[in-house]
């Protein structure tokens, strides 16, 4: 119900950021969420950032995937 | 693009289908809460990947299908009145009401502008002061704290010709009238993921513990919904119901406590009328008596004549799962995208339109 | 006002070579030279808004359309008439910058405006300015190309990425703003058009403009009665146009297009056809994206990114920016 995609902040002015999602850059509003800086990837909704998306938890799942489909190799930090 | 492409791999998705084959040696049923998960289920293929005895049915999470007729007349009405622009999301405006849509009522000559953000229309107000911006506000907890927090800014900026029309609904209420619609034999639910971002997931809790149903929180991208299909059908052959996230990227178990104290400063629970399925108690928010000043229906004089939705729609019994869109007489005669009928034909997202766009078996 | 407007503004903007953009009430053209072929005639009207958007403006959009409505039934575009519809209180330069465009879109297709007419109307009565163009091109005798030509065992190819010019529009609407460096694709098809026919066989093209890509391939299988199955990987996609598609909710495969077309090909005239296109600038990025079946007659199916299979329906309205 809710389309949410993640973009990566590329400034922060006051509460508003400049996100860049695949080379389109929106201004998204930082009111609800915390200890956002620029490099940071967000999950923006309706023009707010509803979420700082957690990297770690990232490779995490994907390694889930890739054990589950038997492979070994690790999914790093390096895509 | 970094956090989508990952969870497009075709091979890692065959491997998944596989793994989902192997251990789904019973027919299971789960319901994708959300739309945009059913959107994505259709664009993605997945029902045509997925192995006959998994069905996957839609439910009620489009906020604009579940927008009562009631709800669209008062914003139709709104929007007709001098001096007033009626701002909302893209798709609410094809929502069918007892008369007109939104669209309807801007051919006839109401101002109604489609905006992306809640933000928008309030920057809509400041810029022309002279007239009042009513922000017609749909969607789930994802949305519901954007609008508040827009809601703080028009406040905090003095800004006085801003009003919102709350037609905000809230899930778990809905699951749990869901689950007490015995003729739906779920064994699961794919919850919603962005919902889950901002409520976390104590509020389901009772899916597993009261009715013994498994709940997985799901991210949108094909990977995801596989990974959130597999670990359901886990949980239930192992016998072992509980609400696990799969989408642990963008949700924590606590959910955006910051997001639900926005909302909690200006929004309280109310009853929710839903399209199709009536009203469920305590799903609906309304602003609190102390922001009475920015509520459209106290401060406007709303008038609509009785309020009556489409007869020989069965979108109430598809909302919740009970009926396929094929199943209904109206669905791809009476009823298309082009002219809907129902709301569910309408959104993008709703049930009807995705099985009539996709073809759905 | 008016006779000011058109030979101060408009006659010296738009004449060409020919002498035949006058006061005269009609232009009299000679076809000699193209006997034994037949007459392509077309009009469309342009209300675009922004009436400027990045990599564009409505006049060359006017232009390029009509050219490339001609150029997708084989003909080579020869002469355009344009008429104006313009909102009293439109900036004279805006209009300036527009004919100006018009004229430099018309050299670039080497076609000429021939005829024309204003209007001006009150404020109010329009938004800004609309421009109708319809264009004469002449189908050489012994080709025959349609968008009904399609046969099973064509490949189809697509000039190039998708959703641009949709997307530059829609950058510029008010609340729905957002920066990227998105330009419209907006320009002539009918040097491509020319070069794919001298390169093979061609069994139709059609400009996927308005309801995008999916639209046209819809038309494509109902009109001619076959299948068409498409690879999604195959889909070119620019990166910002995926990336604004994703924020506002939209697919680009129903995002509009005015610089591109799609052609149903032989398969054996389908490798030398793709290399003259990718040889041409405007069909650099020239791709294969799938291939014409016989079965389902009138579908047109989608392999999906991970393996599945879907169908793709044409958009019914037009696609708005949803939340949800």
């Amino acid at each position: 119900m809710c389309i949410g995609i993640p973009g990566r902040i590329i400034k922060i002015d006051g509460r508003m950021a400049t996100v860049d999602v695949g080379g389109a850059m929106r201004n998204i509003a930082l009111d609800l969420i915390e200890d956002a800086s620029p490099g940071d990837y967000i999950i923006a909704h309706a023009g707010f950032a509803i979420h700082k998306v957690d990297e770690e938890e990232a490779i995490k799942t994907l390694n889930m995937i890739r054990e589950i489909t038997g492979s070994v190799e690790d999914y790093d930090a390096a895509f | 693009m970094k956090h989508v492409d990952e969870y497009r791999d075709s091979a890692l998705a065959r491997v998944l289908v596989d793994g989902i084959r192997q251990v789904a040696d019973r027919p299971f049923k789960f319901m994708e809460v959300c739309g945009s998960h059913t959107v994505a289920i259709f664009k993605s293929g997945i029902r045509d990947l997925l192995p006959r005895n998994i069905s996957l049915i839609s439910g009620p999470g489009c906020p604009v299908c579940v927008t009562s007729v009631e709800d669209i007349d008062k914003a139709a009405a709104i929007a007709g009145m001098d001096g007033v622009v009626l701002a909302t999301f893209g798709d609410m405006v094809r929502v069918p009401g007892s008369r007109v849509s939104l669209q309807k009522a801007k051919a006839d000559g109401a101002d109604v502008r489609v905006v992306y953000s809640p933000f928008d229309a309030l920057k809509l107000a400041q810029s022309d002061p002279s007239r009042k911006v009513v922000f017609l506000a749909a969607g789930f907890e994802t949305t519901s704290p954007a609008v508040a927090a827009t809601l703080g800014r028009a406040i905090e900026a003095g800004v006085k010709n801003f009003l919102l029309l709350s037609v905000h609904k809230t899930i778990p209420g809905a699951m749990r009238a869901l689950l007490d619609t015995p003729e739906l034999g779920l064994d699961g639910f794919i919850c919603p993921g962005h919902v889950s971002t901002i409520i976390g997931t104590a509020p389901y809790r009772f899916i597993a513990d009261e009715y013994r149903r498994a709940a997985v929180v799901s991210g949108f991208e094909p990977l995801d919904i596989l990974q959130s299909t597999l670990m359901l059908i886990e949980q239930i052959r192992e016998g072992r119901p509980s609400v696990e996230i799969q989408y642990r990227r963008a949700v924590s178990e606590e959910g955006n406590p910051v997001a639900r104290g926005v909302l909690g400063r200006y929004f309280e629970a109310s009853d929710a009328n839903w399209r199709g399925i009536g009203v469920i108690p305590g799903s609906g928010l309304k602003l609190k008596t102390e922001y009475a000043a920015y509520d459209a229906e106290r401060v406007l004089d709303i008038k609509i004549g009785e309020s009556r939705e489409t007869r020989g729609c069965i979108c109430g019994m598809v909302l919740k799962g009970i009926k396929n869109p094929p199943e209904c007489r109206l669905f791809g005669k009476a009823c298309t995208p082009e002219t809907p009928v129902g709301a569910c034909m309408v959104s993008f997202e709703g049930s009807c339109a995705a099985y009539y766009k996709y073809g759905a078996r | 006002m008016m006779r000011e407007l058109i030979e101060e503004l408009f006659l010296p903007a738009l004449k060409g070579e020919c002498a035949c953009l006058g006061s005269d009430d009609s232009a009299v053209l000679s076809l000699a030279e193209f006997s034994g072929g037949r007459l392509a005639l077309t009009t469309d009207t342009y209300v675009v808004s922004p009436v400027f958007f990045p990599g564009g403006n409505i006049g060359d959009l006017a232009v390029n359309g009509t050219v490339n409505d001609l150029s997708m039934a084989g003909a080579r575009p020869l002469y355009l008439t344009a008429g104006f519809v313009v909102e009293e209180g439109f900036p004279v330069a805006d209009l300036a910058k527009i004919l100006d465009s018009m004229k430099k879109a018309a050299d670039r297709a080497d076609v000429m405006i021939v005829a024309g007419d204003t209007k001006v109307v009150e404020h109010g009565k329009a938004d800004g300015i609309f421009i109708n163009t319809a264009g004469a091109g002449m189908v050489p005798a012994g080709l025959d190309i349609t968008a009904r030509g399609l046969k099973p065992g064509d490949v189809l190819i697509v000039s190039g990425t998708i959703g641009d010019h949709g997307m530059a529009v829609l950058s510029k609407r008010e609340g729905l703003d957002f920066e990227s460096d998105i330009k419209s694709d907006s320009a002539p098809l009918n040097g491509l058009v020319a070069d794919m026919i001298a390169a093979g066989d061609i069994n139709a093209l059609r400009d996927p403009t308005r309801g995008g890509l999916a639209s046209t391939l819809v038309e494509f299988a109902s009109e001619s009665g076959v299948g068409i199955v498409i690879d999604e990987s195959s889909l070119p996609v620019r990166e910002p146009v995926r990336g604004a598609c994703e924020i506002l909710g939209l697919d680009p495969l129903y995002v509009a297009n005015e610089g591109k077309l799609v052609a149903s090909v032989p398969r054996a005239a389908a490798k030398t056809v793709l290399a003259a296109m990718r040889k041409n600038a405007v069909g650099r990025e020239s791709t294969i994206i799938g291939e014409v079946v016989a079965e389902p007659a009138g579908k047109v199916l989608m392999k999906t990114i991970i393996g599945g299979t879907r169908l793709v329906d044409m958009l019914s309205g037009e696609q708005l920016p949803r939340i949800c």
